[in-house]
């Protein structure tokens, strides 16, 4: 019973799903959105299973001082503060939540903004460097490569001349005749992928979800 | 160690200094470079520029501040391009740190369109722009494959209330306002994979017509869906909204920022060649000895 019942849910929610796409009827689109809002539901409950395994691995690290401890002191700093200042519990008592929160706000405006901001600046240098060693011409394909890399970056270069306008047909062929037909033949295959993953799923074959038990 | 194998393997730290050095004086010295328009990213300007006083646009905001210096300028460009024509603008965020974005973004934006400003030969008086009344700003919910398809329904299903806690039912502008199908178009600006939600759930399914923007790196994923005409247009990057800052006549942090761009391109290609030089002159003398 424990791994039939599963099973079976998943084939009538599956099938379900399949057919609610395609019947446009009000008494379909009532059902949809009624499984919408489940989804929310289990979603919260997930999101409570995340906090609550978040703060015992993080306090796990710092109670047997385990390399990099520090860092999971923060994460718990960060997570808590957030939640109290989220709340405004020292001004306004819950009315002024999330955004209108001066401390939040704060947060937001003055920490995370400029630390992602940062740590996602600091790959243009990763870039370029990977740029240097990876890009050579050591056979044709990577040299096609290269050049096409070139291409790319140099299509809007304003400092081309005529040379430029060239640079820029050539871009935009590799863009949308090349990178499309590759890119298009990745897609349907993923696309058909997934459809079959979806259907081992549904009909029982696939059945690594259900854990080892 | 020759000259050729010195340009081969050269110490990082070289790299990391010169492109520093180029990006720190670029963005000092203050001039400008010119920007050249494609039509991916005009097909989206002129879509929003035909459009009546009171046409309703949806612009998803859905980036971190990770993505925040390619894809804020866009944001900035469209709202304000947006507003200057009395379009009404329904924001939402299907981005975890997507709120504070679209707050920071409509703050700034609101704050600009108070000013007196002449666009391409247009003189657009400067007025205030109202929450509820020019913009609504839904907030943000998780699950974003369900909420395109929710709000495909009607927007009141995913988002009962906007972001400041009011009832969409008591916004003066979402009165009649359902679901897309009295929307204009949708514009996603962002830097994750909400874009192939968005192209399959919400375009695939409710047939409306769909712009994206970019970050740099994924513009070339999203070629295709422009080609079958699932999108009609593609803002990549900080180029892509440096050209929507040129289209609407409105200079702004994507013009600035290109000339940063287009020197660090050329640091990074000079290194390029540097390393080519080297590796083909060391296997050319590499080979010649072999043959000896």
């Amino acid at each position: 019973m424990k791994r039939q019942i599963p099973l079976a849910l998943v084939f009538i929610f599956g099938i379900f799903h399949i057919f609610q796409y395609f019947v446009p009827h009000e008494s379909s689109e009532w059902l949809y959105e009624f499984f919408l809002k489940w989804i929310y539901i289990i979603g919260i409950f997930a999101l409570a299973l995340g906090i609550w395994s978040l703060i015992r691995v993080s306090w796990d690290k710092v109670k047997h001082r385990r390399p990099n401890w520090p860092y999971a002191l923060i994460t718990l700093g960060g997570l808590f503060a957030m939640i109290i200042f989220g709340f405004d519990y020292f001004r306004h008592f819950f009315t002024a939540e999330g955004l209108q929160n001066y401390m939040f706000r704060a947060f937001f405006d003055y920490i995370l903004i400029p630390i992602q901001s940062t740590m996602f600046s600091l790959l243009a240098f990763f870039i370029a460097s990977a740029a240097y060693r990876a890009f050579r011409a050591r056979s044709l394909l990577a040299t096609l490569l290269l050049l096409s890399a070139l291409i790319i970056m140099l299509r809007f270069n304003p400092y081309l001349g005529f040379f430029g306008d060239y640079m820029e047909k050539t871009a935009s062929w590799l863009l949308n005749v090349p990178n499309l037909a590759a890119k298009r033949a990745i897609i349907i295959g993923v696309g058909l992928g997934m459809v079959a993953t979806s259907l081992k799923v549904m009909l029982g074959i696939e059945r690594q979800y259900l854990g080892k038990d | 160690m020759n000259i050729f194998d010195r340009m081969m393997s050269l110490d990082r730290r070289w790299v990391f200094l010169l492109l520093a050095v180029v990006c720190v004086v670029t963005y000092v010295w203050p001039f400008s470079i010119p920007i050249r328009t494609t039509d991916e990213v005009e097909n989206i300007f002129d879509f929003i520029d035909t459009l009546k006083e009171g046409d309703y646009i949806f612009l998803g905001i859905d980036y971190d501040p990770n993505a925040l210096a390619e894809l804020h300028p866009m944001t900035y460009a469209i709202a304000e391009h947006a507003f200057r024509k009395k379009l009404k603008i329904i924001f939402a965020t299907l981005s975890q740190n997507g709120p504070g974005m679209a707050d920071q973004a409509i703050r700034d934006i609101t704050d600009s369109v108070k000013l007196d400003r002449t666009y391409n030969g247009v003189f657009y008086p400067g007025r205030t722009i109202v929450n509820g009344v020019d913009y609504v700003f839904l907030g943000y919910k998780p699950y974003f494959a369900l909420v395109i398809l929710g709000m495909g329904q009607n927007f009141r299903i995913p988002f009962p209330t906007d972001y400041y806690g009011t009832p969409l039912d008591s916004i003066p502008m979402m009165k009649g306002i359902l679901n897309y199908d009295q929307i204009k178009c949708v514009v996603d600006i962002t830097a994750g994979n909400v874009a192939d939600a968005w192209i399959s759930y919400g375009q695939g399914r409710y047939n409306f017509p769909l712009a994206l923007g970019l970050t740099g790196v994924m513009g070339a994923d999203y070629y295709p869906f422009l080609n079958s005409r699932q999108i009609f247009g593609l803002m990549g990057g900080l180029l892509g909204a440096a050209q929507y800052e040129k289209l609407s006549d409105n200079p702004g942090p994507a013009m600035d920022g290109m000339r940063i761009q287009v020197y660090a391109h050329i640091v990074i290609i000079f290194f390029i060649i540097i390393g080519n030089i080297g590796f083909l002159a060391s296997r050319k003398k590499r080979m010649g000895k072999e043959v000896k």
